[in-house]
C-alpha cells in the first residue's frame, strides 16, 4: 500500500491561515490503512484545528467526509455537492488523490495534510516499511523477491557496490547490503545462476508521468 | 480520539485507567492505550494546550481505594492547571 505520515500541525495550519471554511476530505483506502488520512484521522485533524482556532479567537468552520478512494472519479463525484461551501479543501489522501481532487476542482486551492511517503508494507499495528520503489521494471524474480532498487541505498540492480562489508551497508552497519540478503537467499534457494543474469539500468532520467492502459482495457477508439 | 473530543467539548481533564502492566486480558492493549494517551498529550501540546490534562493511571479491578486515590490526585492535578482555555 502507499504510506503517507501526517504533517506538523503546524505545517497544516499555516497553509490554511485566512480561510474560514474548509473541508477536509479524508480517503479510504491506502491511507486509512495507515492510520494517516481515514475517516479516524480526519476526525482527530478537525478537532485540533478547531480547537487552535478557538485558543487563536479565529476559529474554523470545518466539514468532513471520507471517500473511498481519492484517486478514483466514481468515488470524487460525491465530494461535487460540498465543495462550493468552502473557502478551502484539505486532503489527507497520498499525492495522487490530493492531485486528482485539485484536477476536478481547479477553482478550488487544496492543501495537502499527509506527506506520502513511500509503497510498503505492514509489520505491525502502525508499523510500516518501504518495499517499493515502484521503478517501472521489476527484477523480483531474478532477486529472490527481495528489491535492490528500494533495499540497496544506491538502487544498485547488478550486484553490490565496493561498500558492503560483512552483511552490512556502508552507510550503516544496521542497514543490511541488499546484495549479500540477495546472495543468501538465492543460495538458499539453488538459484544463484540468476545473480549473474544482466540487468539494463533503469533510464530514471527524463521522466515523465507514466500512463498505463490494462490489456483488455482500451477503449474501442483508442483501438 | 474521545480524549481529544472530550477536552474539545470543554472537559478540564481526562484521565484513562488500565490494568496493571502484565495483566492485561488483551495482552498489550494497556501498553497501547499509553501510547495513545502520551500521542494525545503531544497534540494538545501542538494546538496551545497543557497535554497534561490528559493523564493514564494502572491499577487491578480489586484496587478501589487505589482508584480513590487517583481520582483526588487527577482532581488536585487539574486544579492547579486551572480550567480548560476553551470554557472561555
Amino acid at each position: 500500500m502507499i504510506v503517507a505520515k501526517r504533517k506538523p500541525f503546524e505545517e497544516i495550519k499555516e497553509m490554511l491561515k485566512g480561510y474560514k471554511k474548509v473541508l477536509n476530505v479524508g480517503c479510504g483506502t491506502c491511507v486509512a490503512v495507515c492510520l494517516a488520512g481515514g475517516e479516524k484521522e480526519v476526525d482527530v485533524l478537525n478537532i485540533e484545528l478547531d480547537m487552535a482556532g478557538k485558543l487563536d479567537e479565529n476559529p474554523i468552520e470545518l466539514g468532513a467526509m471520507t471517500i473511498e478512494r481519492q484517486c478514483d472519479r466514481e468515488y470524487l463525484e460525491a465530494l461535487d455537492p460540498l465543495v462550493d461551501d468552502y473557502d478551502a479543501i484539505l486532503s489527507m489522501a497520498c499525492g495522487a488523490g490530493i492531485q486528482f481532487l485539485a484536477e476536478r476542482y481547479p477553482h478550488k486551492p487544496i492543501f495537502p495534510a499527509v506527506d506520502t511517503t513511500f509503497i510498503g508494507v505492514n509489520q505491525g499495528v502502525g508499523w510500516y516499511e518501504e518495499r517499493c520503489r515502484s521503478c517501472g521494471s521489476c527484477v523480483l524474480g531474478l532477486t529472490g523477491g527481495i528489491c535492490p532498487v528500494t533495499m540497496c541505498a544506491k538502487g544498485l540492480y547488478n550486484g553490490p557496490c565496493g561498500g558492503t562489508n560483512k552483511g552490512s551497508c556502508e552507510i550503516d552497519k544496521d542497514q543490511p547490503c541488499a546484495w549479500y540478503l540477495i546472495y543468501e537467499r538465492l543460495s538458499r534457494q539453488g538459484r544463484l545462476d540468476n545473480i549473474l543474469k544482466f540487468s539494463p539500468a533503469t533510464d530514471w532520467q527524463n521522466q515523465i508521468p507514466r500512463t498505463l492502459i490494462q490489456p483488455g482495457y482500451k477503449k474501442s477508439e483508442e483501438v | 480520539m474521545y480524549l481529544l473530543r472530550a477536552i474539545q467539548k470543554g472537559a478540564d481533564g481526562v484521565y484513562v485507567v488500565g490494568c496493571l502492566e502484565g495483566t492485561c486480558h488483551y495482552n498489550e492493549g494497556n501498553f497501547r492505550a499509553s501510547e495513545r494517551v502520551k500521542h494525545v498529550q503531544m497534540l494538545l501540546e501542538e494546538v496551545g494546550l497543557e497535554g497534561d490534562r490528559v493523564r493514564m493511571y494502572n491499577l487491578s479491578s480489586g484496587e478501589g481505594p487505589t482508584f480513590a486515590a487517583y481520582a483526588k490526585e487527577m482532581t488536585e492535578h487539574i486544579r492547579k492547571l486551572g480550567p480548560n482555555r476553551l470554557n472561555k
